[in-house]
């Protein structure tokens, strides 16, 4: 299968830069790991459960039908887990339905989103522990609750996002606790008026948690999850503005089965980082990402960019660059000349501006803060997949592990089945204070596969004469 | 600034034990490497410690690193996963029993001590074998080491023997001149009375700083790895014709490898161009040779750059032409061989006899450089 573009991720960055890519005449697959787009912000509800009424569900039903409508290739629940070159463009290697599928296309567009930074604290393995990106998806997909007495912690609009859903889901939140202040919430009302239909969908959420009473403790971290199997109560703290615990400040225990927690969201690189595009680092646009120009396109020549890979911005930037990054691509291949290009990408443009004020703001809010890292004690497990602590991890840096890469490959912490995407931030965190800051401490090598893949399905069926061992080695 | 007694540049397995038993010899040694230490294919390699894979020419070397690498908490001071396994290398079509039983024999004469077994005593060594094997070599000389450890090994050893140990300190040009060598680096130039080369696959561009033409080819070996899995293998298992490396380390984790190619250049550096057809290839040959591997998940998948030379031997010994500089490399199995290849440049270099007979270059070089 050859075709015009290949987008990864159906978000709204990757299902409109679709949708417009293939309106202007290109031949286009649109590449999706879950069984319908949407992503994560406008996820599909599972089959056989009838769709939100909410403005993000609307939107997400809205957009799987346009896809549905469009002349476009759709490989839903597919899993890339190889992207290369090819002699015209690039190759794309997934597995669908337990069978290898490769793709190739003259441009690539990866919209492969975001995923969450949760900072370790003890506890932070126990069962009932979740990230609050993860709790969306439960209430969205699933219509399941994460517990039946949730504590909703950590910073940023998934938090309000969060605990409303488990309200409305008839479900009960014990506390929220938020990383920020009452008044840096209100600080950040001046960039949201740029969206009225951001501060109302906001204020929604707020007024269904006031008027359950839930307590909403600002300015508070987690310091532990404490159970004997599971969750049964969250010790939260005061904290200063980096997140740092207050010294000397009484602790106070919560009642609650689960804790659903998140630290901000992270550009999900790993595509770009395979194909070496390059990568700047931006505290305030959830730090390491894909580097875009305005006409939506990487370092790496047929390769376009949209959405969070190339920085924490929002749904409504994820929807406009994706339609900006289809034009362009149309645009580049010839589809489209100088000016029809401009009559679409100029309101694109400005529209962009805008929601991109918006969203700078929310991931301002979503930061990493040194201090949480700082505060990480030695024995806590800091990669979950190979057991990895605090004090393992100073002990290579001790031992000269200078950069992320060598410090991976001295503890295996990154070397699991999450592929660096639940421990990196922290990982990376711990060496920053080490070597002068996250740019010092560089950028995670992009490895193959790009999610775990299932032998079998490469594999398929064959005997020993079928498979074309090269020459022998020399005697 | 006093001039060094031995600048090395390359911090790889050989370079890195070369400095090693020199600094240790009282010499005042600094290395170079332009990024980490091992972090090319002395890091990236699949470990394995094999005298199957191992040229017969060879064969004497492996044997004594070997034990070296046995040893490393011993010599080396710190455990880099080195373990002892029984090693099978096994055939699966009457050419590959032909090829088996020359290379076995060959490799038996140098002094590897391997057994040719039928397919049943094969599969009673390791269970988890295809029943499809007709013959094996069977070597309880074998083993692996997770090579991902070297760097931070030898790191620490330099360190404790006093060597001046300079990473992301890329060497970009040497001058000859008044009894010493005078490299320049990015952040300024120092001074050695005598040169190490051990550039890998680099050695080419090295060389060539001193107007020596050595060619060195560049193979990019692909290896992947699968996530932990419960006990499917026991032992260091191979193909006749060495295209395959297997082994199920103490994690759980399956490494295969085996020298499939992907491509790249060496300008690239670690350039992440897979082959599909050869990781998928190499997949196939694993999981026929232990069936359970067809259950496994690949988690991650890279590239090392190994060199060769044109005759597949190793550069060891004084650079002709060029007073009181060394190179060391493009060896074949080199990580099996390399601490044992590092002493031996440093006996030649500290005026001590060898063990065994070096591989001067000389033999290797083109004429019109120079």
């Amino acid at each position: 299968m050859s075709l015009d573009l290949a987008v990864i991720g159906a978000g709204p960055a990757g299902g409109s830069a679709a949708l417009e890519a293939a309106r202007l005449g290109l031949s286009v697959a649109l590449v999706e790991e879950s069984a319908a787009p949407g992503g994560q912000v406008w996820r599909a509800p599972g089959a056989g459960l009838a769709a939100g009424t909410d403005p993000d569900a609307m939107a997400g039903a809205a957009l799987r039908a346009a896809i549905a409508a469009a002349p476009i290739e759709r490989l839903f629940g597919a899993r890339v887990w190889l992207i290369g070159r090819a002699e015209h463009g690039f190759r794309i290697d997934l597995v669908r339905e337990g069978r290898a599928e490769t793709i190739e296309a003259r441009a690539l567009l990866l919209a492969t989103g975001a995923h969450e930074r949760i900072v370790p604290f003890p506890g932070w393995t126990l069962p009932g522990v979740i990230g609050l990106a993860a709790a969306t998806i439960l209430l969205k997909s699933q219509r399941m609750l994460p517990g039946r007495r949730v504590v909703v912690a950590g910073c940023g609009p998934l938090l309000a996002v969060v605990a409303a859903g488990i309200l409305k889901a008839g479900g009960q939140v014990a506390a929220v606790v938020d990383l920020d202040s009452r008044t840096g919430w209100l600080a950040a009302l001046p960039a949201l008026a740029a969206r009225p239909d951001l501060l109302a969908q906001g204020a929604g959420w707020v007024a269904r948690i006031l008027r359950a009473g839930v307590p909403i403790f600002s300015r508070h971290t987690v310091i532990a999850a404490e159970g004997t199997d599971a969750v049964q109560h969250v010790r939260i703290a005061p904290c200063d503005a980096d997140g740092a615990p207050m010294p000397g400040a009484a602790a106070r225990v919560i009642e609650a089965d689960a804790l659903a927690i998140g630290h901000g969201l992270v550009p999900d690189t790993a595509a770009t980082r395979l194909l070496r595009a390059e990568h700047r680092f931006d505290p305030d646009r959830g730090g390491w990402h894909a580097v875009r120009d305005a006409e939506m396109q990487s370092s790496v020549p047929g390769l376009w960019l949209a959405g969070e890979t190339g920085g924490i911005g929002g749904a409504a930037v994820a929807e406009l660059s994706g339609r900006m990054a289809g034009a362009s691509v149309a645009h580049a291949a010839g589809r489209l000349d100088g000016a029809a290009y401009r009559a679409i990408a100029e309101p694109l443009r400005a529209r962009l501006a805008k929601a991109s004020r918006a969203g700078a703001a929310m991931a301002r809010k979503m930061r990493a803060r040194e201090a949480m890292v700082a505060a990480i004690a030695p024995d806590t497990v800091v990669c979950r997949c190979e057991d990895v602590t605090r004090a393992e991890i100073e002990a290579a840096i001790a031992d000269g592990a200078g950069d992320v890469n060598q410090l991976k490959q001295w503890t295996r912490c990154g070397m699991g089945p999450c592929q660096g995407r639940m421990c990196g931030e922290a990982a990376a965190g711990i060496l920053a204070r080490h070597v002068g800051g996250r740019e010092a401490a560089g950028l995670w090598t992009g490895r193959a596969p790009l999610r775990p893949v299932p032998m079998q399905a490469l594999l398929g069926d064959f005997d020993y004469a079928d498979i074309p061992i090269p020459p022998p080695a020399p005697p | 600034m006093k001039p060094f007694d031995v600048a090395v540049v390359g911090g790889g397995v050989m370079g890195c034990s070369t400095a090693l038993f020199l600094a240790r010899a009282g010499l005042s040694v600094v290395l170079l490497e332009r990024g980490g230490l091992c972090r090319e294919a002395s890091g990236v390699n699949a470990g394995t410690l094999t005298m199957q894979m191992t040229r017969a020419a060879l064969v004497p070397y492996a044997l004594r690193a070997w034990e070296f690498w046995m040893d490393a908490p011993g010599w080396l001071g710190m455990d880099v996963g080195a373990r002892v396994r029984d090693g099978l290398s096994v055939a699966f079509t009457d050419a590959e029993a032909a090829l088996l039983e020359e290379r076995a024999t060959a490799r038996r004469a140098a002094g590897a001590p391997i057994e040719l077994i039928g397919g049943n005593r094969a599969r009673e060594i390791e269970p988890g074998l295809s029943q499809r094997a007709l013959l094996a070599g069977f070597c309880a000389v074998d083993g692996f080491a997770s090579a991902y450890l070297t760097g931070r090994a030898f790191g620490l050893a330099l360190r404790a023997a006093g060597a001046d140990l300079r990473e992301q300190a890329e060497v970009v040009g040497i001058d000859r001149g008044d009894g010493a060598f005078r490299l320049r680096t990015a952040t300024g130039e120092l001074r050695a009375a005598q040169l190490v080369l051990a550039g890998g696959v680099w050695l080419e561009p090295m060389a060539g700083w001193l107007g020596v033409h050595l060619p060195v080819r560049v193979l990019i070996n692909q290896l992947c790895v699968t996530e932990r899995m419960p006990p499917v293998m026991r032992t260091q298992l191979g193909i006749a014709s060495g295209l395959l490396s297997l082994k199920q380390f103490e994690n759980g984790t399956v490494l295969i490898g085996g020298g499939w190619q992907g491509s790249g250049t060496r300008a690239d550096g670690r350039g992440d161009a897979f082959i599909p057809e050869n990781l998928i290839g190499n997949m196939r040959l694993a999981a026929f040779v232990i069936p359970a591997l067809r259950r496994a998940r690949a988690v991650r998948a890279w590239l090392g750059l190994e060199a060769k030379t044109e005759d597949d031997l190793p550069v060891l010994g004084p650079i002709p032409g060029v007073k009181n500089a060394w190179m060391i490399g493009c060896s074949h199995s080199g990580y099996t061989s390399g601490p044992f290849m590092g002493k031996l440049l440093a006996d030649a270099m500290l005026g001590r006899a060898p063990e065994l007979p070096l591989f001067p270059p000389d033999r290797l070089l083109l004429k019109d450089a120079a």
